[in-house]
């Protein structure tokens, strides 16, 4: 096997230290293996020796043939037993581990800064889970068993035929490397061909995800001829390079057959010439003839295992780097019991990348039931707010206080508990209304739930539906307006006495939009808000209003005394209504 | 799959060749173990060192002959199903490109790019192992039969009856296990929606302090999925070890019956060692076969796939040349009693709608979600045709354009920011292929956008990745709208394209279209009444029927939709400030 760096190394181990939990499965597998080769190999051997009781008209040992018939009847069964088990262990062993990456992985993303989730594509972490794991399974696993049962047959193999004859033992052992090269030669060819061949199939996949996936955008332009040429170069690149990358690979299979072939024609020469001697019998013959043709596998197998290997490797080190990246800073044990609602906000600075300052000195008092407006261009970082304020980031320096306790001191959980969160993004889980609804409140009674549905104007829709309650959500059954309720809706059932609401409310009709508002106003009452704010009345009527601007907060006050200060909120105040009449 | 096979017509020869050559590599190496029988038989009996030599010989001729057109095969293979897919690939992307709008919604781009990536990447494994195996393999083992039975008739009898069982083994194996991996795919596809919406739903399942749930849920259906992977692996389990001992105890019988029969003088017994070869080889090929055969029902199932894409006619005809000579007149669009229904809509998006659009004139389209704003405008260039009614641009109806035509004189905005990777100046040039510097700068200014590019150290080579995710989303939207504006069109449609933007953005955008004019008609759909107040008509939508059709005063006096809408952008208290402001 190729030396292997540090890296490597490590990847290697802590891989096996998921499958030390299974210890016994892999012994168990070793051993099955083990059993499996050696019958499988000696069998051919015990088929010799019947073969040698066939002397020829007239002499044949009927006992013996009988007498090792069954004896051959008896391996076959213990191997094919030994095989099945070793099978089935090997099943279980790599489910296992997978399952448990896996069930690692999830926990791994619960207990990750939103930093890290933030700064990761999702698609990536996906794949990193289920196509990664799964490829680790299939090369590492499999691939150590098949490494093991490997090298076993090629220790038995050229033990058996060593007690068969020791020079035709010696020639095929010398022969090994040849065959061995071979394979190794075209595997090296075409593994670069290959590499062009996936290099030029990411690039014509990428083209194809544009202009299929914008395939409206290219009709409403024309741009048909201009693709389908573009297409064409990459597709013809795509020929050639598949052409030869196909054509090479399917190489190895004849050539090592071909290098077997002689090898076969060489032992029976030998053999043919040795019979006589009697140092050889028929039936040895055809054994070192059977293993001959056999000898060449478990090469093969462990080429390719070791290139399989060292892809599962590639693998294993991508999810476990997802797996070791550091989780978030461990949780106080001190827990914020139901607050008021009292924000005090002390000197904060924060900034995603420390050279690129966004928060700084930010100060803010808010006594309980407070409205907050946050008001800003698109892409204004009003979203920064929201992360600082339920710790899915941690200010670089400044407090936060609520209640007059510091929200570093306490448990996230317990902060979290205390707000309710409607975000313009309406993620919904995969389950039915009402897991939906009894998101933040699991055991909340059938009545509890009702009552929230129908002051978040949820109801009407929701009895519509096929099962009502329990009608399972999918995608694309429900508009834009009506997974906003169901959002709002959630918060409700909580009651949380903070609340962070964006009202962005574009692809949502009139009609939804006024109960959405409603909802809204009756989700507020009584409550320390901070509204991501759209409408002019909502921003008005706010006790604070936060004007934002490329990430820092450039005012605050309210509507009045903003308008009076004539700074960037009284122009975009202004801008509503600047007509282009 | 008539289509798909049009495409291997120009690989004829080569798909013959293949598998040609195959059947002699298959049998070249069926020879081998008779010659093994005579050297044991005549070369070992007779001790006879020369005829030895000369079997050996033979051998290895038969290895040699084995690799050439082993070789020669796999060459013809390769080329025949690449070359094939590679036509197949681009006669489907051509294909696609003739779609309308209503076939791209009736397939989906997703289910298209599927088709043209990782189904057409199956169909060549297919095709590729087809050719070069799918005749090898069952002539191989037919071939073992075969040639047992041209030494011996009793002994052949033994592999008369261990094929079919052999067979019925392997093949019920598969048919068992084959469905369950389905259900195990099914499974897969589960965890990963899971772990997807963990990822997406992050935020909220930790403000809900819902992480333990998230994991319970998982661990669930993680061991859901791997009960399921065991239950399947016990049958694929047993596939090996059961085939290996049916073909072990039909090698005992052979042998014993070989016995027989040497014994009676029938054959020698070196011709039991041959029997013996065929046996080991027999099994090699039916293992292979049934992985064969795995992969072909599954490329089957692709090139099925791929073919129901090929079988989908685009529904639009166009005239082939068509003059424009009729005088346009001040109109530049007109709909004339257009109703519209989608295909798997039941109800007609637009109802019975008429209204006329004059050179120069700016358009608002506003109503609710669904009212068939979008369907409205995307009519214009004849991205649809409608069921009843006549759409024309230009003092011409749109049916009447030659294909390519209309789409010049229009610039369009769709709703979804859909840019592509590359510099801006290639995503410009999309709107005009050979524009200038000049023209683009001027349509970034118009569109708001020209600082941002300014600033960008390579200005118009900046280069955009993949939907141009380096940029935000606003940013993104005034890069679609300096797209179409490059064209200077005599038609620009702007489908809700402003909803990423600031209010002043906004405003400032609609201000620099305002005043490019010359005779340019200018289609707005939004949602927002500020962004359609200052249009010359405005039309109001509601589900499906034109309901209202004035300017923003005559609407707001006497439109009751459009009231609705209004007011619930400006509350009535704001509309004293609304109005004051405007006044200012």
């Amino acid at each position: 096997m190729k030396k292997m760096n540090m890296n490597s190394k490590k990847t290697l181990k802590e891989v096996l230290s998921y499958v030390a939990h299974y210890k016994g499965l892999l012994v168990l597998s070793l051993v099955t293996a083990a059993v499996s080769v050696v019958l499988q190999l000696y069998i051919p051997i015990l088929f010799g020796r019947m073969i040698d009781g066939i002397i020829g008209k007239g002499h044949v040992k009927f006992a013996l043939i009988a007498h090792i018939g069954v004896r051959v009847g008896i391996a076959v069964i213990i191997a094919g037993a030994a095989t099945w088990i070793m099978n089935l262990v090997n099943n279980k062993l790599s489910y296992s581990v997978v399952r448990d990456i896996r069930s690692q992985a999830i926990r791994q993303i619960q207990d990750l800064p939103l930093s890290y989730l933030d700064s990761h594509p999702s698609g990536d972490i996906v794949s990193r889970m289920i196509t990664d794991v799964d490829q680790l399974s299939d090369g590492l696993l499999l691939g150590l068993t098949q490494l093991f049962s490997g090298l076993v047959m090629i220790a038995v193999t050229i033990g058996f035929m060593l007690s068969i004859n020791m020079p035709i033992t010696l020639f095929v052992v010398a022969m090994t490397p040849v065959s061995f090269l071979v394979a190794r030669f075209i595997a090296s060819r075409s593994f670069t061909m290959f590499r062009n061949v996936s290099d030029t199939r990411g690039r014509q996949t990428a083209l194809i995800e544009e202009l299929i996936g914008g395939e409206k955008v290219v009709k409403a332009f024309g741009y048909e001829k201009r693709g389908s040429a573009r297409f064409a170069e990459v597709n013809q690149e795509m020929q050639q390079y598949s052409q030869q990358a196909v054509f090479y690979s399917s190489l190895t299979n004849p050539s090592t057959r071909f290098v077997n072939g002689i090898i076969y024609a060489f032992v029976a020469l030998i053999g043919a010439f040795t019979v006589p001697s009697g140092s050889l019998t028929v039936g040895g013959l055809a054994a070192l003839l059977t293993y001959a043709n056999q000898y060449m596998k478990p090469f093969n197998d462990i080429s390719s295992v070791v290139t399989e290997f060292q892809n599962a490797l590639a693998c294993a080190a991508r999810v476990l780097e997802f797996i070791d990246a550091p989780p978030q800073t461990p949780d106080p044990e001190k827990i914020l019991p139901k607050a008021s609602g009292k924000i005090d906000i002390d000197h904060l600075y924060f900034s995603y990348d420390p050279n690129k300052k966004l928060i700084q000195d930010f100060s803010l008092q808010a006594k309980a039931g407070t409205r907050i407006a946050i008001v800003g261009p698109t892409g204004c970082g009003k979203t920064t707010l929201i992360n600082l304020l339920m710790r899915f980031y941690d200010a670089d320096s400044g407090t936060i206080a609520i209640d007059d306790q510091n929200v570093y001191a306490v448990s996230r959980p317990s902060l979290r508990q205390n707000f309710g969160m409607v975000l313009q993004d309406t993620w919904l889980k995969h389950g039915t209304v009402r897991e939906n609804i009894a998101f933040g409140k699991p055991d909340a009674s059938d009545d509890e739930i009702w009552r929230v549905a129908a002051a978040s104007h949820c109801d009407t829709f929701i009895h519509q539906m096929p099962k009502g309650l329990d009608t399972v959500i999918d995608d694309g059954d429900l508009s834009q307006g009506q997974k906003q309720l169901l959002c709002i809706a959630r918060v409700m059932l909580v009651d949380p006495p903070m609340l962070i609401l964006d009202e962005a409310t574009s692809n949502i009709d009139t009609r939804t939009e006024l109960k959405i508002q409603a909802a809204f106003d009756k989700l507020m009452a009584g409550k320390t808000s901070f509204i991501v704010a759209h409408r002019l009345s909502t921003i008005r009527d706010a006790d604070i209003i936060l004007v934002m601007r490329d990430g820092q907060i450039v005012e605050q006050g309210n509507h009045r005394s903003l308008l009076a200060k004539n700074g960037f909120y009284a122009k975009l105040y202004n801008a509503q209504f600047e007509l282009t009449k | 799959m008539k289509k798909l096979f049009a495409y291997l017509k120009d690989y004829r020869r080569d798909a013959i060749l293949a598998p040609t050559f195959k059947l002699l590599e298959a049998f070249f190496d069926l020879l081998v173990p008779l010659v093994v029988a005579r050297i044991i038989d005549v070369g070992i009996a007779q001790n006879n060192h020369t005829y030895i030599v000369h079997m050996v010989t033979v051998m290895v001729i038969l290895a040699v002959a084995g690799l050439t057109s082993s070789i020669t095969a796999q060459f013809f293979a390769a080329r025949s199903s690449v070359g094939c897919v590679t036509d197949m690939r681009q006669g489907l992307f051509d294909h696609i490109q003739k779609f309308t709008y209503s076939e791209l919604d009736q397939v989906g781009t997703d289910t298209l790019i599927t088709r043209l990536t990782s189904d057409m990447q199956q169909v060549q494994n297919g095709l590729n192992m087809a050719l070069r195996l799918l005749l090898r393999s069952p002539i191989v083992v037919l071939g073992s039969m075969i040639m047992a039975f041209t030494i011996d008739v009793k002994c052949a009898l033994v592999f008369v009856v261990a094929i079919p069982i052999l067979s019925l083994v392997v093949f019920g194996i598969m048919r068992i296990s084959i469905p369950m991996f389905r259900g195990v795919q099914k499974k897969l596809d589960r965890l990963l929606g899971i772990t997807r919406e963990n990822l997406t739903g992050v935020r909220v399942v930790r403000a809900f302090g819902q992480e333990q749930d998230a994991v319970k849920t998982f661990d669930a259906d993680n061991g859901d999925l791997t009960r399921w992977n065991e239950k399947v692996g016990r049958w694929s389990a047993a596939l090996n070890p059961l085939t290996y001992a049916i073909v072990n105890i039909a090698t005992i019988v052979l042998i014993q019956v070989g016995a027989v029969r040497v014994n009676l003088g029938g054959i020698q017994q070196g011709q039991v060692v041959a029997l013996y070869n065929y046996m080991a080889q027999m099994i090699i090929e039916l293992i292979k076969l049934a992985q064969l055969i795995v992969l072909i029902n599954r490329s089957i199932a692709c090139a099925e796939r791929i073919q129901s894409v090929f079988e989908i006619e685009p529904g639009m005809s166009f005239p082939v040349d068509k003059a424009n000579t009729k005088e346009a007149g001040d109109l530049a669009v007109a709909f004339d009693q257009v109703t519209f229904t989608y295909q798997n809509g039941g109800a007609p998006a637009l109802k019975d709608i008429s209204f006329q659009a004059k050179k120069g004139e700016t358009i608002g389209i506003i109503g609710g979600t669904g009212s068939g704003k979008s369907t409205l405008v995307s009519l214009i260039p004849r991205f649809y045709d409608p069921e009843g009614g006549t759409v024309s641009v230009l003092g011409e109806n749109v049916r009447d354009y030659p294909e390519g035509t209309l789409n010049t004189k229009i610039g369009y905005v769709p709703q979804r920011v859909t840019l592509f990777e590359g510099s801006i100046r290639d995503n410009l040039s999309w709107g005009k292929a050979d524009a200038g510097s000049d023209e683009m700068d001027r349509a970034l200014a118009t569109a708001q956008v020209k600082d941002v590019v300014d600033q960008k150290p390579d200005g118009l080579d900046f280069y955009l990745q993949q939907n141009g995710r380096n940029l935000s989303g606003g940013q993104r939207q005034r890069l679609t709208i300096a797209r179409a504006l490059v064209r200077k069109p005599e038609i620009l449609i702007m489908d809700d394209s402003a909803s990423a933007l600031d209010f002043a953005t906004d405003a400032a955008l609609r201000q620099a279209i305002h005043s490019l004019h010359r005779d340019m008609t200018v289609f707005i759909v939004s949602q927002r009444t500020a962004s359609v107040m200052s249009a010359d008509q405005i039309l109001v939508l509601d589900e499906g029927r034109l309901v209202g059709k004035g300017t923003h005063e005559e609407l707001l006096a006497h439109n009751q939709v459009y009231q609705e809408i209004y007011y619930s952008q400006f509350p009535k208290d704001d509309h004293t400030a609304a109005n004051t402001a405007q006044e200012a």
